[in-house]
């Protein structure tokens, strides 16, 4: 451990360039353990913990949060929390692949601008994504109010009584989740578009391929990278969106995020709350590990 | 330039519209005279300077800046010692890969379980000190929480790409470890350390999920103002702040750009 050993120019021992390694990392590791990891091992043990009948905690070890969770409880089998979690699933895949769907034009028709102005409608892209979450949820209030065209279109077709705006329901929290996460998805899409080549496409033209073909087998594995990005930021964050649910969707169609937030706000039952969240923890989880299996070459970040 | 199928650019323009009509909506309702229904009934900026004499609204944007500042400062020298704590130093591959994990578990942790486990864990650690009370304090303990990983990325990508060339010769000429930080390695990493920072920023502002979860009643951000004002009902006011809110983000965005271009 004493020996000399020269580290990029200096002098030194592995000793001495260890301690001054752990003064640098010390301070953050230290934060990030105490207020990431420990809070997160909390929240595991709690979710074994049972809800006093104040809310307050009690440490007695139970698997009944897990069973509650799974829809048995004393007045027998429910599968409420279980389409809430399948719901939330099927939620994220639909806006992601809605998502994914608009911004692949959108990505070819921003990279074919010209050059001077190209940017500009890139910005056009940047500034919803960094948009406060709540005010992009809340404008679509407008927009479905009962004195606007959409509405007034679901009443002439007999989809809405009259006068009642077109929330909340399922329609308001797809269109919601679509127009949070369609940047996420087209900003990194973009990168990958930009750097495309062209010349593989060409070759698959001039092949006499099919523009099914084409975009198959030319297009997408070229901007699988920025793709895959995209996917990720959108799926797992949009499996535990809270915001456009609650604003959007009400009590008619809960995510599991609105569920999370009801056991620590509402209902006070934090146990329960802990077991569902590790639910979401698991879901994330498993679509980022099957995710990965299907795409060995991703990267994140 | 390629030619596109107009198919694309008419799908790419409903796409935009898609995304800004809303927001459009926002902005011209703030400036209708009309408090209730959405007839339009001439143009005012009364809203607008209603909003500056509204007590609580001011409040919650100096909460929302007391808590963006002080959260990015700290997460800003955090983040910056833990990149090159983490890039600089022969730590063994299994204790790399344990950092690297660490590092982006707020990336991919969903923000929802991040908040219940700072609410469990505040709620634990009030039984110790009061000092854990839901109020600014611990909004900005979350906050901090969460951007120092993004700052320590992007410190590190910037410190990856400038190389090790430079402080080699540092050392070479016999530069010790606090003249090397203050002379060779932070002006090197400034564009990174500032890029860092600002996204550290526009997070926390655009934040909802782990205030939501942390606030105090006294410790109400602009999102939670407005997230609590429209479940009671949208007023032109509300929409007046959000359009302000739109706008600085923009400014904020522009400025962004500027910098990290040149």
């Amino acid at each position: 451990m004493n020996e000399l050993i020269i580290w990029y120019g200096e002098l030194t021992t592995p000793r001495r360039l260890t301690r001054r390694g752990l003064k640098f990392l010390g301070v953050g590791m230290l934060w990030i353990l105490l207020f990431l990891v420990l809070p997160g091992l909390v929240l595991v043990a709690v979710s074994f913990a049972t809800r006093g009948s104040y809310g307050q905690l009690e440490w007695s070890f139970t698997l009944e949060n897990y069973k509650r969770l799974t829809g048995f409880s004393v007045f027998g089998w429910t599968a409420d929390y279980m389409i809430i979690l399948w719901r939330s699933v099927w939620v994220a895949f639909v806006t992601c692949l809605a998502a994914v769907i608009l911004s692949y034009p959108l990505c070819f028709f921003i990279c074919s601008r010209p050059e001077r102005t190209r940017y500009l409608w890139l910005m056009l892209v940047v500034i919803p994504f960094w948009t406060n979450m709540v005010i992009r949820t809340y404008a679509w209030f407008l927009i479905l109010a009962p004195e606007f065209p959409p509405a007034r279109i679901a009443h002439f077709f007999g989809f809405l009584p009259p006068n009642t705006p077109l929330y909340p329901n399922a329609f308001a929290v797809y269109i919601g989740m679509v127009t949070i996460f369609l940047p996420f998805v087209a900003l990194p899409l973009y990168s990958s578009v930009e750097r495309l080549d062209w010349s593989l496409v060409e070759a698959a033209q001039d092949l006499y391929a099919s523009r099914t073909r084409v975009f198959l087998q030319a297009i997408l594995p070229q901007t699988m990278p920025g793709l895959s990005v995209g996917i990720i930021l959108t799926f797992v964050p949009a499996m535990g969106m809270f915001v456009v649910p609650d604003l959007l969707g009400g009590a008619k169609y809960m995510l599991v995020g609105n569920l999370i937030e009801q056991q620590f706000g509402a209902s006070r039952d934090w146990p329960f709350g802990a077991a569902v969240s590790m639910a979401l923890m698991l879901l994330t989880m498993v679509s980022l590990y099957l995710y990965r299996r299907k795409h060995k070459e991703m990267q994140i970040v | 330039m390629r030619k596109l199928h107009p198919v694309i650019s008419v799908l790419s323009m409903l796409t935009l519209a898609f995304l800004y009509v809303p927001l459009l909506a926002v902005a011209i309702f703030s400036v209708n005279a009309t408090r209730y229904g959405l007839a339009w009934r001439g143009f005012t900026l009364n809203w607008y300077i209603k909003l500056f004499h509204n007590e609580v609204i001011l409040n919650a944007a100096w909460n929302s800046l007391v808590l963006a500042v002080v959260s990015t400062l700290a997460a800003t020298i955090l983040g910056t010692a833990l990149a090159i704590g983490i890039d600089r130093f022969p730590w063994t591959k299994k204790l790399g890969t344990t950092l690297d994990l660490l590092l982006h578990l707020p990336v991919v942790v969903p923000d929802i379980i991040f908040a219940a486990a700072l609410v469990v864990a505040f709620g634990l650690l009030r039984m110790l000190s009061s000092f854990f009370e839901p109020g600014l304090l611990n909004m900005i303990i979350g906050h901090i929480t969460f951007q120092v990983s993004f700052v320590a990325l992007v410190v590190r990508s910037r410190l990856v790409g400038i190389g090790r060339d430079v402080e080699e010769a540092a050392r070479d000429l016999f530069a010790d470890t606090p003249y090397l930080l203050r002379k060779v390695m932070l002006p090197l990493l400034v564009p990174g350390i500032v890029a860092g920072a600002m996204l550290a920023f526009t997070l926390s502002l655009d934040d909802f999920v782990i205030s939501f979860f942390t606030a105090g009643p006294d410790s109400v951000t602009l999102p939670l103002f407005i997230y609590a004002a429209v479940r009671r009902g949208v007023t032109p006011q509300i929409h007046a702040l959000s359009t302000l809110v739109l706008m600085t983000t923009v400014i904020l965005i522009i400025g962004m750009e500027r910098f990290t271009r040149d």
